[in-house]
Parts: C-alpha cells; sequence; structure tokens
C-alpha cells in the first residue's frame, strides 16, 4: 500500500502547489477591477409573450439560431416547438418517455433532440413531412441532464453517471467520453470556437473539455453544492456557474479562478438555470424562489428581477441576437421579457 | 479487494492534477480589464442594455390602425 500513500502526497502537493500559482495571479478581484466601469442601467422588463400549451413542469427550453422559433420540454411528455413571435406553436413532438430533463435545437433548424431519465438522448428530424426519430443515442448508465448539438452530425451530452460524451449522429456511438468528474453531470456549454466545452457537477466542480481529444484541461472550485446551469462568456475567456449554494460566480479561463461570486444574503435558493445578454453584461440566472434575478456580471451588483411566475424558473434562454430573455417554469409556462 | 484498480484511479488522479497545475496562468488584473473591455465594446449592440423600440421590437404587439 506504500505506492497509494505516495500517491495520495503527491495529489495533496500538487492540490497546494495550484492553489498557490492562483493566488499568486490574484492580484485583484472582478468586483474591484470594475470600479471605474459605468454601472449598468436599472433593467425593467416587461413579459412580452406568455406561451401556454404546455400541461406539466417544464424543464427545458432552447433557442433556434433564427432567433424566432424555439423547443420546450416538459413532463406531459412532449417538446413543443414554439414561433416566439407569434406565440403559435408550430409542431408538437410526442416523447417515447416523460420523464425528460433537457431539450436542444440544432444550429441548422433541421433537428431538435431531448432526453431525460431514459438515460437516452432521442434525436428528431424537423423536416420530413412526418417529424421522424433519427437517432436514439444510448450509451449512459444515468440519466441525460443536458445535450448540445455541434452540427446535424454531432452532439455532446452530460449525464448522471458522471460523464460527457461526443457522439456520432450517422453511426449512433459515442466518438468520445469525458471521464473525470465525481458526481452526476447537470449542464453544459460550448465554447464559442466550438473547440472545447465546460461542464458543472453535483461534485460542485465546473471543468474545462477539450472536445478533440478528451482532456480534461482546468478545474474550477468554489461552489459548495450541485452546479446546476453554466455558460460561456460571450468572447471565451470566461465561463458563469450557478449553483444549489444559491449563487452565481464567474471564472475566468486564463487566471484559472473564481473572479467574482454573485450572491445575496436575502436570497436562499438555488439556482436552477442561467443565460447572459449578448455583451455579457447581464446575467439572466432563475432560482427555486420562482423569480428571475438580473446581475451585473462585472460589477456583481443585482439589477432587476423578473417576477411572474408561479413556480420554480426552471430555464432561461436568450437568443443569438439578444432581443428578449425566454423564462420557462414549473407552472407550464414559457414567458418572453424584453 | 481491488487494490490494482485503487492504484490506476489513483495515477490517474495525479496525472490530471500534474496536467492542471502546469497551466499559464495571467493575472486577474489584466484578465478582468479585458472582459470589461469586451463587455463595453458590445454594450451598443446589446438589445437589453440599449433597449428595445416598439418600431423594432418583434415581440411587442401590433396594433392595429382603423380608419374611420
Amino acid at each position: 500500500m506504500g505506492e497509494i500513500e505516495q500517491m495520495k502526497k503527491e495529489a495533496e502537493a500538487l492540490k497546494t502547489q495550484i492553489e498557490a500559482a492562483r493566488k499568486a495571479v490574484h492580484d485583484t478581484d472582478m468586483a474591484s477591477a470594475a470600479s471605474g466601469v459605468a454601472p449598468a442601467p436599472r433593467v425593467q422588463l416587461k413579459t412580452r409573450r406568455t406561451l401556454k400549451g404546455h400541461l406539466a413542469k417544464i424543464y427545458a427550453m432552447h433557442w433556434s439560431t433564427d432567433n424566432r422559433l424555439m423547443v420546450s420540454a416538459s413532463q406531459d411528455g412532449k417538446l413543443l416547438i414554439w414561433d416566439s413571435h407569434s406565440g403559435n406553436k408550430v409542431n408538437a413532438v410526442p416523447l417515447k418517455s416523460s420523464w425528460v430533463m433537457t431539450c436542444a435545437y440544432a444550429p441548422s433548424g433541421n433537428l431538435v433532440a431531448s432526453g431525460g431519465l431514459d438515460n437516452m438522448c432521442t434525436v428528431y428530424n424537423l423536416k420530413t413531412p412526418v417529424i421522424k426519430t433519427v437517432k436514439e443515442l444510448d450509451a449512459h448508465t444515468g440519466y441525460l441532464s443536458c445535450a448540445r448539438f455541434l452540427s446535424d452530425t454531432e452532439v455532446l451530452t452530460a449525464s448522471g453517471d458522471t460523464t460527457c460524451a461526443l457522439w456520432d449522429l450517422e453511426t449512433g456511438k459515442q466518438k468520445t467520453v469525458f471521464l473525470n468528474h465525481v458526481g452526476d453531470c447537470m449542464c453544459l456549454s460550448l465554447s464559442p470556437d466550438m473547440n472545447s466545452f465546460v461542464s458543472g457537477a453535483c461534485d460542485s466542480l465546473a471543468k474545462l473539455w477539450d472536445i478533440r481529444d478528451g482532456q480534461c484541461k482546468q478545474t474550477f472550485l468554489g461552489h459548495t453544492s450541485d452546479i446546476n446551469a453554466i455558460s460561456f462568456y460571450p468572447g471565451g475567456n470566461a465561463i458563469i456557474t450557478g449553483s444549489d449554494d444559491c449563487t452565481c460566480k464567474m471564472y475566468d479561463l486564463r487566471a484559472d479562478q473564481e473572479v467574482i461570486s454573485y450572491q445575496d444574503a436575502a436570497l436562499n435558493s438555488g439556482v436552477t438555470s442561467l443565460a447572459l445578454s449578448m455583451s455579457g453584461r447581464l446575467i439572466f440566472a432563475g432560482y427555486d424562489d420562482f423569480n428571475c434575478n438580473i446581475w451585473d456580471s462585472l460589477k456583481g451588483e443585482k439589477v432587476g428581477v423578473l417576477s411572474g411566475h408561479d413556480n420554480r424558473v426552471s430555464c432561461t434562454g436568450v437568443p443569438p441576437d439578444g432581443m428578449c430573455v425566454c423564462t420557462g417554469s414549473w407552472d407550464s409556462f414559457l414567458k418572453i421579457w424584453n | 479487494m481491488s487494490g490494482s484498480s485503487n492504484i490506476v484511479a489513483m495515477k490517474k488522479i495525479v496525472q490530471q492534477l500534474r496536467f492542471e497545475a502546469n497551466i499559464n496562468r495571467v493575472k486577474v488584473s489584466q484578465a478582468a480589464a479585458e472582459l470589461q473591455q469586451f463587455c463595453i465594446q458590445n454594450a451598443l449592440q446589446d438589445p437589453m442594455l440599449t433597449g428595445v423600440s416598439s418600431s423594432t421590437n418583434p415581440f411587442r404587439t401590433q396594433k392595429v390602425c382603423s380608419f374611420l
């Protein structure tokens, strides 16, 4: 057992080394550095649309790249495709398993995906005369918490089995498996250049991965509970996370550490979801307390609230053109605000 | 007893930590300055910051004008 003891010692020494290296570059934090920046305007958004149609809790939503269509998933066993401008439902996709936890729109607009407690990611073609199941991606040994399309031929998934995976849609097989988390993976976000992604997990860690070689490149500490939501900052040099510990945090990738925490003593509900405005200045974070709080990402101050849901806000999303924010809730409604 | 699989697992942990320890880290002040610059440069294109005028808001309900 001497070898294991030695390795444990080396692991502890490396962790100490990493902590020291982070401290050495920690010459300020984001809020102090942003003291000269003009405050963000007080943000008062109005509900422009309330999308009614789901019959049970909404768990996920995702915007199409056309800034108009969006997909939502509910435990009523359906995916609904909405035209957000008219508020009309364009398509309904019945799911084999109603225990859905995630949905995604392919950048092309041709495909959508869903998954959940069935441990699978099912991909549907929206463009055939009748919506058809294209593939069932079946290899995870735990629930599917998040899925994102890289293209019409590649999908990234995060799972309760503690792994993430890159799938080839033509073969239906995993091309790369990302192993390193020791808790259920809950969320993922693709980098703007599509060469890497970040994942958040129940081990309270966020990790940065190289998509092609599967290597975990960086690990971000700081949260004290499950990370439920994660997003790349536009520009790709930072990430924002949201956690059951009731805080959101920004980690800078190049400084390799937490640079600001978005929290308030009065807030004691977990963060379920988050989305960023186009410039990254505003963070829209959904909480268990039925609200969506708006944070100034540079100064760490709360600058607005979106109140209107009658139950937990489970998902948020900003379309690529940044024209609005959509919130989805366990109250079965989606709301569009700007 | 899975003694050897524990050793393999420990080796992976140490390998991963060695990799992460070796990356270059940029000073927070520099990283923060560049993040701020990005935000400020893009602020004018951010509809959530500038506000959306009703004439260009695709989510504004269209009011119908009728001639009497």
